[in-house]
This record gives structure tokens, sequence and C-alpha cells, in this order.
């Protein structure tokens, strides 16, 4: 029997009305992205832009941006270099080292479990962790931006060793017994097994290094190693920068380069690559992240 | 040769002497160890090593001079922090920021949860579960466009819907601290209550529904089910990610508060925490490297008290949901 009571329609409004919310600002910041320079200027931001605009798009896909010199192309590259690149990697290391702590026939694996557990529980703040980086070199070049503090999560390898722990240990008896080792076990065994909580993890590490800019802001210079968070980190304060001294200066608007929708522009096309991954986020972050805090 | 219990079937040699010491785990299970060493070695160099470089908080420390040549000075570094007016103002910044943001997104994420349990449209819920999720992907660098969106004075939406309202002065949100702690947790949840939702939705699924029928049976309403099965059923899932929220109560969310607020000064009364001040400290043209890592210290000595108990609870009393 369905009734509409009051208390259901309730909950559908509510529920309703916080996806409205969440949806509303992404909306406005795309909307803006479309809008034209000048009419946001004379009615700020709308929903509707009063009328359209493909200009801050142009501009980003054909060159430079007046003051940054720093072209978001080149920054998208970056970015894309440092996910890929360091994703693979995190997702290897963190694996091999779940085996290893799921791995019974390892008398201190224990030792080892607790050797990492403690490294969670205390970090020592941002200038060792600079002075370190420095020291090794990790400063000014594409590694400063894929190894420091994203390259390996001990959080993740544990929930990668819960999930080993549930593949039988016959399995890797019957295989020891055919002869093959460690290594073979792992690599032809346990990780096809695997798949679900590597993808997972895959998803944990992609996004952190896509959404990162502590990297960059602590440990570069470089303009052209900016990867694209950074980039949008900076436009806002150069922007800012140029807007305060306007407004100190009196300066008359003599014809800036679009400001507003540019870095709208820039804020929408950072998001790209999430929405192309929307379905596979929604299926293997959320799975994880249930397994983690839940636990069965 | 006779077999411990646990033992594989193949035959090992074994070395003579340390029979099970850690050289001869080592050589029993050296793949393994080669396995672990990659993720090993990281921890060492960037977690243990880095530990060292604390006693430049005890230190005068300057760029030209050495590490374990500087000046000793003791608690110095510590006086000058703690003796300064911002000591007090981002440590309650810090913690009043954290807890707000924890006991705000904890009841709008249970309230969506037990919300969205009830819905009984398979494709309505999925739709409104995908777009609540949405904003937990983001950056904040890009949250914080769409703040600037919302509130920038000249152009923000909501000034313009203010002025359509009737109201003849606009307000210039980015020059008011008061108004920016509200904010701040109004964004926050906004960000973190939909995944929150969705884990707890999880854990409510997981709730055996003989429980609920029987309830029924007994003539028991939907709300009185709510209140007497669900909420104590997924209690010590809320429970464990409260507390590990409450272990990292000394960290301020350094992303999220510098790419929103960034170098406003004005706004620091209300928004400014520890990571966001040792940061400056450590930056700015006036800064103080060793008061830096001192306050470091600090924050890491008690943020380790914190995630340390708040760990030894959840693993005491919830011991499914430890995750070591």
């Amino acid at each position: 029997m369905k009734k509409l009571t009051t208390s259901k329609v309730l909950i559908y409004v509510l529920v309703s009305l916080f996806t409205l919310v969440s949806f509303l600002p992404m909306l406005l910041t795309l909307a803006v992205s479309f809008t034209d320079e000048d009419t946001i200027r004379t009615n700020g931001y709308q929903f509707i832009p009063a009328k359209l605009s493909t200009f801050a798009y142009s501009l980003i896909f054909h060159g430079q941006i007046g003051g940054a010199q720093a072209s978001v192309l080149n920054s998208y590259f970056i970015s894309m270099i440092v996910t890929v690149f360091g994703t693979v990697v995190a997702v290897l290391i963190t694996a091999m080292a779940a085996y290893t702590l799921a791995n019974k026939r390892v008398k201190y694996r224990n030792a080892l479990a607790f050797y990492f557990f403690l490294s969670m529980l205390f970090w020592a703040g941002i200038v060792p962790w600079y002075m370190l980086n420095a020291m090794l070199g990790l400063k000014n070049n594409i590694f400063a931006l894929i190894i420091p503090t994203l390259l390996f999560n001990a959080f993740n390898m544990f929930l990668v060793r819960n999930f080993m722990d549930t593949v039988p240990d016959s399995l890797r008896e019957s295989a020891t017994i055919d002869g093959a080792n460690d290594l073979f076990i792992c690599f032809k065994i346990y990780f096809p097994l695997c798949v679900p909580v590597l993808a997972t993890i895959s998803l944990f590490y992609g996004l952190s290094y896509w959404n990162d800019w502590w990297n960059a802001i602590m440990l570069i210079d470089n303009k052209n190693l900016y990867p694209l968070q950074y980039l949008l980190f900076q436009l806002n304060s150069q922007v800012r920068m140029i807007q305060q001294m306007q407004s100190i200066t009196g300066a008359s608007t003599y014809h800036t380069p679009p400001t507003e929708s540019l870095k709208m522009a820039t804020a929408v096309i950072t998001i790209g690559p999430i929405v192309l991954l929307y379905p596979f986020l929604q299926k293997y972050f959320v799975k994880g992240l249930v397994i983690g805090a839940v636990k069965g | 040769m006779s077999l411990a219990k646990g033992q594989p079937l193949t035959a090992r040699r074994t070395r003579p002497g340390k029979k099970h010491g850690l050289i001869w785990d080592i050589h029993t299970n050296g793949y393994s160890y080669l396995l672990v060493l990659p993720a090993f070695l990281y921890v060492l160099v960037f977690s243990y090593c880095s530990y060292p470089f604390l006693v430049m908080a005890f230190e005068k420390f300057s760029y030209t001079s050495n590490l374990f040549n500087s000046p000793w000075v003791g608690l110095k570094n510590f006086e000058f922090f703690f003796k300064s007016n911002a000591a007090l103002a981002v440590t309650w910044n810090t913690l009043k920021l954290n807890l707000l943001f924890i006991s705000f997104s904890t009841v709008v994420s249970i309230v969506l949860a037990l919300a969205l349990n009830e819905m009984k449209n398979k494709f309505i819920l999925r739709v409104n579960q995908a777009v609540m999720l949405f904003p937990n992907y983001l950056s904040w660098v890009v949250v914080s466009y769409m703040i600037w969106t919302i509130f920038s004075t000249e152009y923000g939406i909501l000034n313009h819907i203010l002025a359509t309202l009737g109201s003849k002065k606009t307000i210039n949100w980015y020059m008011h601290p008061e108004y920016w702690t509200t904010i701040l947790v109004v964004m926050r949840v906004w960000k973190t209550a939909g995944i929150n939702a969705v884990i707890f939705l999880a854990a409510i699924t997981g709730i055996d529904d003989t429980l609920y029928e029987s309830a029924m049976i007994d003539g028991a309403s939907r709300w009185k089910q709510t209140w007497k099965i669900t909420l104590p059923l997924i209690a010590p899932t809320i429970a464990i990610i409260t507390l590990l929220s409450v272990g990292r109560i000394m960290y301020g969310d350094f992303g999220m508060i510098y790419s929103i607020i960034g170098d406003r000064g004005v706004l620091y009364s209300s928004t400014d925490v520890i990571d966001t001040y040792v940061y400056r400290a450590f930056r700015g043209s006036t800064g103080d490297p060793n008061q830096a890592t001192a306050i470091g210290v600090f924050q890491a000595l008690i943020g380790f008290l914190m995630v340390f108990s708040s760990n030894w609870v959840v693993r005491k009393f919830f011991k499914e949901g430890a995750l070591y």
C-alpha cells in the first residue's frame, strides 16, 4: 500500500533539497564560464548567462594567460603525467607491501604492520617535511610532484591487506607445492584476485594526485611544472591582487584579460577527468570506503 | 623431520642456531621481504627520517648554518609562540572549526542516510546519491572558486539575491571574519556529507531485515523503528568514523582554509588555523622556521596523543572497525 504520507513527502523534499544545494554551485561555475565577460561586469554572476561566450575556453586552448605566463594545457599535461605515473607506482608499492603483510609465513609481518601503523600516527610537521625533501633534491622537478607524501599511504595498504586476508591460505600452499615462489604467487595469483580493492586504491591515489597542490606550493617555483590545481590557485590570487590594486589606485578598467569567466573555465576543465571517471568513482571509491569503515 | 604447526608442507633447510630470528625469516621468505622493501624504504625515509629535523625546534637554525651546528636555544622558540596572542587564537580556531566540522557533518549525514534509506524508488535514489557525492571529489581550490561565485562582493550571486529581495546595502563578505565560521562549516558539510551519508547508508543496509519485520508486527511505527533499531545498530560505525576524525582534531585542513581564505589577513581572527599559521611562519618574509618547527612539534605531540587514544578506543571497543 503506497500512502503518500507527510513524512514521505518530507523525506523526498529533504533529500532533493540537499541534492539541489550540492548541484547549484557547480552549475553556477559552469554557467559563468560560458558567460561573456562584459555581461558579468554589468549583471554579476548569473545562472543563465545573459550572453553566451566561449572566449574563455578558446583562450585556454590557444595560448597563454596574460600574467601567469603558464598555459593551462601545459599544466593539464603535467597533472596527467604525475597522476598516471604516481598512481601506477603507488598501487604497485602498496599492493606488494600488503601481500607481505598478509603472508602468514612471514614471521615478522605484525612487526612490519606496526612499523607502518606508527608512521601514520606521528607527522613531524611541514618544516621537517620541507627540509627533508629539499635535502633529497626533490625541488622544482617532476619527482617533487610524484614522490613526496602521495606515493604511499599506509591506510590504503591496510585496506588491501585486509582484503588479501580473505584469500584462503590453501591457495598459496598448493601454489608453493607446485613450485611457485612468493613473486609468482603475488603477481599471478593474488593481484588478479584482488582487482576490486586494487581498483579502489587506484581511485584513491589517482584522486589524491589529481587534486594535489601541496607539493607544488611547497616545492615548485618553475611555472612550467605547475600542476593544474596549483595553476588554478595562482590564478585566483593573482587576479585578486590585480583587483585589489585597481580598487586602491582607482584605476579605471582598461581592457583586462577575461578574469571571471576565465577563472571559472579553468575550474571547469580541472573537474573534467573527474566527471569522465565518475561511474568508476561511484562503484569502487564508495565501495572501498564502505569496506574500510563498515567492515563486513 | 617433524613439522611445527602452520609450517608449509615443503621442507626447508633451517639455519642452525637462530631458528626463528629475523635473518632466518628473511632467508626463508626472501621474496616477500623484497616485495615489502619499497614501501618500507619509503616510510623509513619520508616518515622516520623526518623526525631528526625536529631538533630545529630547539635551535636557532639559519639557512647558512648546519642542522647540528646551530646554537641551542632550548624552549625559547616555544616560549615565543606561547607568549604571543596568536597561539591561543589559532589553536582555538583549529579546535573549534574541527569540532564544528565533525558534529555538523555527522548529524547531517546521518539524517541524510536515514532519509535515503526510506526512498523506495531506486532510480531517484541513485541519481540523488550521484549528485550528492560529486562535491567530495573536488579539490578545495575548485570549491574556493565556487565560494567566490556566491560570496564575491561585486558579482556574487548572494548579494544579487539580497538586492533582488530589496536589501539596500551590499555586504562585503570577504571583509567580515564573523561570517566565515558559518560559511566554512556549511561548505564543509556541503562537501563531505554526501560520502558520509553513503557510508552510513551502507551500514544501515547491513542491518537484518527480520528485526524490522518483527518490530512492525509488534506495531512499532517507522519512526520508532528508526530510533530503536537503526540508530543503535549503526552507532559503532558512527563512533568509528567520528573517533578517527577526533584523532585529527589538532590538524587544521590547510588545503581547505588556505585555498578559500588565502592571504586575507582581515579574516584570520576566525579562520586562521595552526597549519596556515605555521605555513606563514615558515614561508612568509617575516617567517621564522625555528618557531614554525616548534609549533609543529606542539601540534604533532598533542596530535599524536589524540590519534593514538582515538585509535586505541576504536581498537578496544570496536575491534571489528580497527584498521590495525
